[in-house]
């Protein structure tokens, strides 16, 4: 695991700067649209899904913000942009990490994956993808991408996991329609299917 | 009965896209020359609107404009308690008062900080009581408290010395806004042996979907083409076109899925803010996005209701239920409202059949967010208060838990609720059979009140019931020549999978393969069919009817068409392997694709031109309208049924409280549901397992909290009014079904998706209370402080009853 971007650390982080968020303005701050005075945005590169991507950012601009609307990848969701519930889970080096809670600027040296760049070239889903079709894990689907990402990273370090660990590694990511049992079934199939 | 598809798994359309996030939400969509919308909300509670001054915003480079009040109510607000699109008169923190439209959301953010609105602050009030109490604040406008249905705005008063009274623990003594009984109440009390009384409260909380309620809008050829989110793509855009001011014919809603349901979104009049960047991108003639925030969607995206209520409940000696007296004054939020308190009585006269019941209920404003339906609105809410009485009565009684609810269930036969309606069938004893056995109830009670350490283990029984069905909607079903069935479906998409699961009981009247059935929904350009909103657990039986219905006119009409080529008559005839063919002799017949090519040559009542059913919707003759004469179609409009069909569950759980810390594990959990035939078993364990989340949080965690100096709401994420995550549900809960079909169901099928709740908040509940020696707090939620505070002989610091505070 990357030792500088811990899942642990990430939380805490988020915990602390949602808990200062606002009833107005939490958007468009995160959106990076709220410059101060004489920023610019910056063309910059980023490795996204294994393909290198130039792309204008501003200064306070976020992951999602960029992968959603400069980069047309709206498989990431934004269910509450500050850092609470996990639907913007992208793998950033390997490690599931909230795309609403870091910025652009610092993924310049990063591997970004999203849920669009799981499938194999001749489209074959991923095996978690597969699984969680194969056990109907989603319900209304919104937090799914953030659920597959998750699930992903947990098997990228534990091939094997037991239940109870799954259910801890993914418990970053809120399931509103309530199917963390659907999402366990389809962890733990995907172990079978490698 | 043996089906081809009823009861068997299958993979629904939507699925792949839901695993690699190619499916779209509202917000995932864009169109060229788009704009974008923010909000400016109302920053305080309660308040009117004097003046706006938006000259410096609206000079800005980048703005379009702006929508107010004004311009979408030009004869003045509606004079109810309804959501408002936009309001003068904001009745709770986070009111949208108007919109501004920009060429970016910075623009937008920037020139809204440029408005100058003008507010004359109102007192506000966050809990009814306080409301109620002579000379307290009134949340509604015109300084009033509650409204009357067909009579508008009204003041409720109660002396001090009567809600004080309330507080204190006592019966309410003030005449109640609507009541209903059955039977001889007194009768039943003095019948009894074990009489039991209290107060009680349930906290409100938000619904907090995960998809915000974001939209876009555009306009073209005058028509307007909404993307949105619902429950119900039919039952929505038909409500929404009124709202917005638009013919029925000149809306297009498109809605390929919806992030999460659970009762806001069903009905348009839940859901007003859609018809801003309607009416926004039909003022500036540009295409509008409104995304929605997170703290926007607390405000707007709807609540449960809250409970102060007062129980009382007497069993007779031999365990039967033989009075329940209830009077409940509902929260009703700063905007909506609901029927939650008569629902919260009617089913525990469907659950627990006593012998006299008596409801007496007042729903009361607070400055609070919007009120309205919520995932088994009243049934849910009253489920962890009655349990535990039960559990009381048993033990005092020398009853088992099992054999007391047993002794009380509903049965084929029986009645309930104000109109005494019967049940379609109903098999709860069977049901609490299952689950006891599954759970090993019985073999678990040597476990109960055991100690380990600073750990104990308490045991919890409950039930769920919610009424699961409707009818008198239509369906469509057409078939091109190459011999595809289409199955024209207007349910959402909201993670329930009925939008496929329905659509099953049309090909299997024609005995269709899956893979040569196209399901067409996503959005109303489809040519859908008028469907009953996605809410009440009603889906599965409502359409189902109506699915299998329009498939049977195809079928019928495949047979007059065979039968007039072919000859013989239309009963010698049947459909297997696609084709339409004699029963004696097979290879006489139609396929699919020849039937319906006969049937575009014949025209008229085949293809939808003539002889349409007279009580179809004015939706649905639209659909049809636009249909007519390009295919070969089945049309239906479903008849009413006949009585309640109901959808019940029984849940068994174990749990782990540590009384140093006041927290638990649940460390098992048996969900047992009775709703008739399963159509879908994957999707029925995830209205399972999903309801059982929602059950752990209506009694652990979910509540409203509000700043009681400025009315502020301090619950707006998910962390304040907990979603459970992961680690506060079981590590797997384990489910079954009685899977025994309902006669008013062409399949034997009926909904769940609300009793899932019920039962596991009423086992959660009373594993709790049994955990704790048989205290019973009589509120929901039941949080770890409030368990040590009891633990450790500390009284709390709400006031009795309060709402929309730490007390829940």
């Amino acid at each position: 695991m990357n030792p500088k971007v811990t899942r642990r650390r990430f939380i805490k982080g988020v915990v602390a700067s949602g808990a200062a968020a606002t009833t107005t303005g939490v958007w468009y701050a995160a959106n990076g649209q709220n410059r101060p005075g004489g920023a610019v945005e910056r063309l910059i590169r980023i490795n996204v899904n294994g393909q290198m991507r130039s792309v204008d950012v501003a200064p306070q601009e976020t992951l999602a913000s960029t992968l959603r609307y400069k980069l047309g990848l709206t498989g990431t969701k934004l269910g509450c942009n500050r850092g609470e519930c996990g639907a913007c889970t992208v793998l950033v080096d390997d490690v599931a990490t909230y795309a609403c809670s870091v910025l652009t600027h610092s993924m310049k040296n990063s591997r970004i994956e999203t849920v669009e760049g799981l499938e194999s070239p001749n489209g074959d889903l991923h095996p978690v993808q597969q699984a969680f079709v194969e056990e109907l894990s989603p319900q209304c689907g919104y937090c799914t991408p953030g659920q597959v990402m998750a699930a992903v990273a947990l098997l990228r370090e534990n091939p094997n996991p037991t239940r109870e660990e799954a259910r801890h590694a993914m418990s970053g990511n809120i399931c509103r329609c309530g199917s963390y049992d659907s999402y366990l079934d389809g962890v733990m199939r995907a172990v079978q299917l490698g | 009965m043996a089906y081809m598809h009823i009861g068997k798994n299958f993979v629904p359309p939507d699925v792949p896209g839901k695993v690699t996030g190619r499916i779209k939400y509202a917000e995932d969509y864009a169109r060229e020359g788009m704009v974008y919308s923010r909000l400016l909300t109302s920053p305080i509670p309660h308040a009117r609107v004097l003046e706006i001054d938006a000259s410096e915003a609206l000079a800005m480079d980048g703005v379009f404009g702006i929508l107010t009040a004004d311009d979408v109510y030009p004869d003045g607000e509606p004079q109810s308690t309804g959501l408002k699109i936009l309001t003068n008169e904001p009745t709770l923190v986070g009111e949208p008062i108007l919109a501004l439209a920009a060429i970016d959301e910075k623009t937008a953010e920037t020139a809204i900080s440029r408005i100058n609105v003008t507010f004359e602050r109102l007192p506000f009030v966050l809990d009814p009581l306080e409301s109620l109490v002579e000379g307290g604040a009134n949340a509604y406008p015109g300084d009033q408290n509650t409204f009357v249905f067909r009579q508008g705005f009204a003041t409720e008063k109660w002396t001090e010395d009567q809600v004080a009274s309330f507080r204190a623990g006592n019966e309410p003594t003030a005449e109640p806004q609507q009541t209903w009984s059955l039977g001889d109440l007194e009768a039943g009390f003095s019948a009894s042996e074990f009489v039991y009384e209290t107060t009680f409260t349930t906290a409100g909380y938000p619904h907090h979907s995960m998809e915000p309620r974001s939209a876009m809008a555009y306009w073209e050829d005058g028509k307007l083409y909404l993307h949105g989110t619902s429950q119900s793509l039919t039952a929505l855009a038909d409500g929404m076109a009124p709202i917005i001011g638009v013919p029925k014919e000149d809306i297009v809603f498109i809605n390929a899925a919806t992030g999460g349901g659970f009762g806001q979104r069903a009905r348009a009049n839940s859901i007003p803010s859609m018809a801003i960047p309607a009416k926004l991108s039909q003022k500036i003639n540009r295409p509008v996005m409104m995304r929605i925030t997170r703290e926007e969607e607390f405000t707007i995206g709807g609540a449960r209701q809250g409970f102060q209520g007062w129980i009382k409940v007497g069993f007779k000696p031999d365990g039967i239920m033989s009075a329940c007296d209830l009077y409940i004054i509902s929260d009703n939020g700063g905007k909506g409202g609901g029927g939650d308190a008569s629902s919260a009585a009617d089913c525990i006269d469907v659950l627990y059949q006593p012998d006299a019941l008596r409801f007496r209920g007042t729903s009361i404003g607070s400055n609070t967010a919007h009120r309205g339906a919520q995932r088994g609105p009243g049934q849910n809410q009253i489920a962890p208060i009655i349990a535990p009485i039960l559990d009381k009565a048993a033990d005092a009684l020398g009853i088992s838990r099992l054999e007391i609810r047993k002794i009380n269930a509903p049965r084929n036969g029986d009645v309930a609720g104000p109109r005494q309606t019967p049940f379609t069938s109903a098999y709860v004893p069977e049901s609490l059979d299952m689950a006891t056995q599954q759970f090993d109830w019985e073999g678990r009670q040597a476990r109960r009140r055991q100690r380990n350490g600073s750990k104990v283990i308490g045991l919890g029984l409950g039930q769920g019931y919610h009424n699961a069905g409707r009818s008198g909607m239509d369906g469509i079903v057409t078939m091109g020549t190459d011999g595809r069935l289409k199955i024209h479906n207007g349910v959402g998409n909201l993670g329930t999978y009925s939008y496929a699961s329905t659509s099953r009981a049309a090909a299997e009247v024609l005995k269709m393969p899956w893979e040569n059935c196209d399901i067409l929904n996503v959005r109303t350009d489809n040519h859908l069919p008028i469907t009953s909103p996605q809410d009440g657990s009603n889906s599965i039986f409502t359409n189902t009817r109506t699915m299998f219905g329009a498939a049977t006119d195809m079928l019928n009409k495949m047979k007059e068409i065979a039968s007039s080529d072919l000859g013989g008559d239309p009963s010698d005839y049947d459909v297997s392997n696609e084709r339409i063919h004699q029963i004696a002799d097979e290879s006489t017949g139609y396929t699919y694709a020849e039937v319906a090519q006969r049937a575009m040559e014949l025209g008229g009542k085949f293809t939808g031109e003539a002889d349409l059913p007279e009580e179809l919707a004015e939706w649905t003759r639209i659909s049809v309208s636009r249909l007519a004469g390009s295919a070969f179609m089945g049309v239906y409009h479903d008849p009413r049924h006949e009585g309640n069909p109901p959808g019940f569950t029984v849940t068994c759980c174990e749990i782990e409280l540590d009384l140093e810390t006041g927290k638990y594990e649940i460390l098992d959990m048996v969900t047992i549901a009775e709703s008739g035939t399963i159509v879908h078993p994957q999707g029925m364990e995830n209205q399972l397992v999903g309801g059982a989340v929602w059950g752990i949080g209506l009694s652990g965690y979910e509540r409203h909290l509000y700043d009681p100096q400025n009315g502020l709401p301090a619950s707006t994420g998910y962390w304040q009014s907990k979603v459970p995550t992961y680690l506060d549900t079981p590590v797997k809960i384990g489910t079954g079904w009685v899977d025994l079909p309902d006669p008013e169901n062409p399949v034997g099928a009926r909904g769940i998706g609300e009793p899932s709740m019920g039962a596991v908040s009423a086992a959660l509940t009373a594993a709790i209370t049994d955990a704790l020696d048989g205290h019973h707090f009589a509120t929901a939620p039941i949080t770890a402080d409030m368990i040590i505070n009891h633990l450790a002989g500390t009284e709390e610091n709400a006031a009795p009853l309060a709402q929309n505070n730490f007390r829940g």
